[in-house]
């Protein structure tokens, strides 16, 4: 689907040959920090702008040589794009249901059942000023699925939402793919990655850094750390030795401290509990991290990912 | 899959039905536009109240000081048609700005994405921008007939003037389009707009007769597009010779549409 892109800002290259195909009816994960050519990637693909270089295809079509066939086969909803602030959210969904040349009564009819479906009825004559975060991604959403596209590109969806809507927002997405859809989804969050995506690309500094299943990259990363604070440096020796078999990924017993790296976070931590628990072992403090978009980058480029949207696609910051 | 519709008639848009589909993509973003206007009614304000200050100014304040003997009608006559041209010269600014604000916001990416007549973007605004500065003149117009204005030759003459100066005005809302287009931010499009527009119409026909300024400044004056368009609008409310600047006007129309819709198009493509 995408293969060797390239985008350079003047002198600033955004991008340095960027590869990566996105099997049918899939979620795919575009991993990275801020600056690192996510949404570049995806401004090509959905033919904002054009790629210096490379060749990349939506569904058969070329997006420099066919970018008209490109656009009838995609949705796009995030950063990339807007909607309008002064139109209420059945306008909203109906102009991009019109410009996308569907009938105008058929864009109202799915613009109605995509607002109850997002929970947006009651809003739906309000003009989007007066919206909540929340409820601005979903209509943006819903504005991506008017046309029902085969593909649909989320730019960081959830960027700057709440637990809540964040969730409700996933849930969205993972329908969207039980019901055909193929999802490519540019994140920030290793976490949003982990829950939605079978696959996941991990992008810095315009090129992909690794492209692999969920799995496999989380079994490459060490995962989750479960931290047992015990209550004596002997009982932290004596629980180590009991449950180091449970996760074998850097363990490591610091004072009274047990540290260890588990693929299978859940269940590693039912079984460690079970285990001190027969042996009549308590932790005095206990804490589970899921390891962070930093660790991520640190364990599979060896430097920190760049600060701030200060980078090459600094409109990766909005 | 009702989705495959869409991509057919995507396909089939050649010849006639891609003249329609241009037509209907115009038209919805012209309503999206005009909703915008009335829901956010400051241009229009900002669009109504400046002319009605100048109206008021030059009639009851300056008015008195200036003698128009040269045309034989009272200055408030003189004064309105002028006043037409200035109210559409500094309400195009604001075309600029709304183009500036659809970059900024991430609207204009989302029509890049979807399969839209690329025309429809640029066409929509100036047509609904063009029907917002038609109900801003007739409002200046009714300003005009309450301080005293009247039409010295016929009613088709006086809608005639009208017409010159939407049709200017219509050059203009290209101009600006392009100016808001390639600055991508609508208080850059505001502060380069206001420079070149206020020596156009204050080194103009608008307020005064151009034979009462330096003679440097009259060749300028008299020839440059606004006062033109004024002397045109005057000429068809107030009689004397006509055809001359309205044929110079529709010269200047065409001209700088030929000029700036190309330069806004260009802008367009660029813009994001």
């Amino acid at each position: 689907m995408v293969e060797g892109l390239r985008k350079n800002y003047g002198e600033v290259v955004a991008l340095q040959g960027v590869d990566f195909e996105v099997p049918v009816g899939t979620i795919f994960g575009l991993l990275g920090p801020n600056g690192a050519g996510k949404t570049t990637t995806v401004r090509i693909l959905s033919t904002i702008i054009r790629a210096d270089g490379g060749h990349a295809e939506v569904m058969g079509h070329d997006v420099s040589a066919d970018p008209v066939g490109a656009r009838f086969q995609i949705g796009l909803a995030g950063q990339s794009a807007s909607v309008d602030a002064n139109l209420t959210g059945l306008e909203n969904l109906v102009l991009v249901g019109m410009l996308a040349q569907i009938p105008k009564r058929l864009a109202r009819s799915r613009a109605n059942e995509l607002l109850e479906r997002f929970f947006l009825s009651d809003a739906a004559g309000r003009p989007l000023r007066t919206y909540s975060g929340g409820m601005r991604r979903r209509l943006d959403v819903a504005a991506a699925l008017i046309a029902r596209p085969p593909v649909l590109f989320l730019d960081e969806p959830t960027t700057g939402l709440d637990i809540q809507s964040r969730t409700e927002l996933w849930e969205v997405i993972r329908e969207l793919v039980r019901d055909g859809s193929t999802v490519l989804l540019t994140t920030q969050y290793l976490e949003e990655a982990d829950r939605l995506a079978g696959r996941i690309a991990v992008i810095d500094k315009g090129t992909v850094v690794a492209n692999d299943t969920t799995t496999a990259l989380k079994a490459r990363l060490g995962s989750t750390t479960i931290e047992l604070e015990m209550g004596s440096e002997e009982e932290a020796i004596r629980s180590d030795a009991l449950v180091g078999h449970v996760c074998t990924l850097a363990n490591e017993v610091e004072g009274k401290t047990v540290r260890m790296g588990c693929v299978q976070g859940p269940q590693a931590l039912i079984e460690t509990l079970r285990v001190l628990g027969e042996n009549g072992l308590e932790p005095v403090n206990l804490e589970v991290r899921e390891p962070t978009l930093d660790e991520v980058f640190l364990a599979l480029t060896g430097e920190h990912p760049l600060d701030g949207g200060s980078g090459p696609a600094s409109k990766d910051g909005g | 899959m009702e989705a495959n519709t869409a991509v057919e008639v995507g396909r089939l848009s050649r010849g006639p039905a891609r003249v329609i589909g241009v037509a209907r993509d115009t038209l919805a973003i012209t309503r999206r536009n005009l909703t915008g206007l009335i829901r956010v009614p400051r241009f229009f304000v900002f669009t109504i109240i400046q002319p009605i200050i100048f109206v008021l100014l030059f009639r009851y304040v300056f008015g008195g000081a200036i003698s128009v003997t040269t045309t034989g009608v009272p200055y408030v006559d003189y004064l309105m048609p002028g006043i037409f041209v200035q109210t559409v010269a500094f309400g195009s600014i604001t075309t600029g700005i709304s183009m500036a604000t659809d970059v900024q916001s991430g609207m204009l990416e989302r029509f890049r994405s979807l399969p839209m007549a690329r025309s429809a973007v640029l066409a929509g605004r100036t047509v609904a921008d063009l029907a917002r500065t038609t109900v801003v003149l007739v409002i200046i117009s009714a300003v005009g007939f309450a301080v005293g204005f009247r039409i010295n030759t016929n009613v088709a003459s006086f809608v005639g003037s009208l017409l010159i100066v939407l049709l200017f005005a219509y050059a203009l809302l290209w101009v600006f389009s392009a100016v808001g287009l390639a600055l991508k931010d609508p208080e850059s499009a505001q502060a380069a707009s206001f420079p070149v527009i206020a020596p156009l119409v204050f080194a103009s026909s608008v307020f005064v007769p151009v034979s009462t300024m330096p003679s440097w400044l009259r060749g300028f004056a008299t020839y440059q597009p606004v006062s033109v368009t004024a002397s045109a609008a005057r000429a068809l409310c107030n009689g004397g010779p006509t055809l001359s600047w309205v044929l110079q006007s529709i010269a200047w129309t065409i001209g700088i549409l030929l000029v700036c819709a190309p330069l806004a198009v260009w802008s367009y493509r660029r813009a994001v």
